[in-house]
């Protein structure tokens, strides 16, 4: 398989699709190695990287830090503020987990600069981080609400004896995870889509002026849809204690 | 200069994908009221500054959603072509 697959933006055609790369078969089904799961490990992989070099450093940690250091102490405290802003007392429990998807969605989001196609531009990816905010947010609830909150909260509008909106209220419980994912797979999708357009239609005079959009487009955008995505994902779980404590 | 039943759909496809991305007045009007609000909070408390940027930003963007509904249902016309056959 040649690499320029890899590529979001090739001089020569209009290419932001997902790309097949192996075909598996598990249990007779098909199931195909994309150009995400590539790019996916290699965001991963540089996380790691960084992760063990600076588990490395910080376990020599000198009195007064140097660059590096201040670095990693700035970075962990900034993401520590944002999450100790949003939860309060709740901070300590999910402080990791947020830290650690606003590290991974903002370097995929990020990684359209340098030549991958950004893996959050899959839905198979943000739905599945979708699915684990949905998780998180429903285990809390029925961890730290009795089944009559519940219930009650359920049927909202209407007293608890009379479950007309229970529907309705089942259905919007449904579409959180679905409108957090779609929004974050349309923006980064969006971007892509219109970074493959300028070089593909306008191949010819594509010089150094595009940097201009794809400081728009990737750092800017990747930034701030990945602050609204932990941004809400916090807003849920801390609304998903109740107002018990 | 038989036009097949196939070439109508994808006609109608790329209409239907143009009618479907002017969602994206919505969230504009959305996006813009939401700022203009957020400037004149800045202007009458400016030491507030930072929370009044993150409520903005966090609203803009759930007011952007339905435009990006818009635009992923025009691209699935476009390119996913469920209409044709």
């Amino acid at each position: 398989m040649n690499e320029a697959i890899l590529m979001s933006a090739s001089a020569d055609k209009i290419d932001f699709m997902i790309h097949g790369l192996y075909k598996l078969n598990v249990f007779g089904q098909e199931v195909w190695i994309t150009t995400s799961h590539v790019c996916i490990a290699i965001v991963m992989m540089v996380l790691v990287i960084f992760a063990i070099v600076a588990n490395r450093k910080l376990a020599k940690a000198t009195e007064v830090p140097d660059t590096f250091q201040n670095l990693l102490e700035l970075v962990v405290e900034l993401l520590d503020g944002i999450v100790e802003s949003n939860m309060g007392s709740h901070a300590k429990v999910f402080a990791n987990y947020i830290c650690t998807i606003f590290a991974f969605i903002l370097f995929s989001n990020i990684s359209g600069l340098f030549g991958l196609r950004p893996p959050t531009a899959d839905y198979g990816t943000t739905f599945a981080l979708g699915i684990i905010t949905f998780v998180l947010i429903h285990v809390t609830k029925w961890k730290n609400q009795s089944f009559k909150t519940i219930w009650t909260d359920m049927c909202s509008p209407l007293p608890p004896w009379f479950p007309l909106w229970l529907p309705i209220n089942l259905i919007s419980e449904i579409a959180v995870p679905i409108s957090l994912s779609l929004r974050l797979f349309a923006n980064v999708l969006s971007g892509t889509v219109m970074m493959a357009l300028v070089y593909g239609l306008l191949a010819k005079i594509a010089y150094a002026w595009p940097a201009v959009l794809h400081i728009y487009f990737d750092l800017f955008s990747g930034a701030i849809q990945t602050y609204v995505f932990c941004m809400l994902t916090m807003t849920y779980i801390t609304q998903s204690y109740g107002d018990a404590e | 200069m038989g036009i097949t039943g196939q070439d109508l759909i994808l006609a109608c496809s790329a209409i239907g994908a143009g009618l479907a991305v002017i969602a994206g007045i919505g969230p504009g009007i959305g996006q813009g009221i939401a700022a203009g609000y957020g400037a004149s909070a800045v202007g009458r408390n400016p030491g507030a500054q930072g929370k009044i940027m993150s409520t903005m930003l966090l609203g803009q963007a759930v007011a952007e959603t339905t435009g990006l509904y818009g635009l992923l249902v025009a691209m699935l016309l476009l390119f996913v072509k469920p209409l044709v056959g």
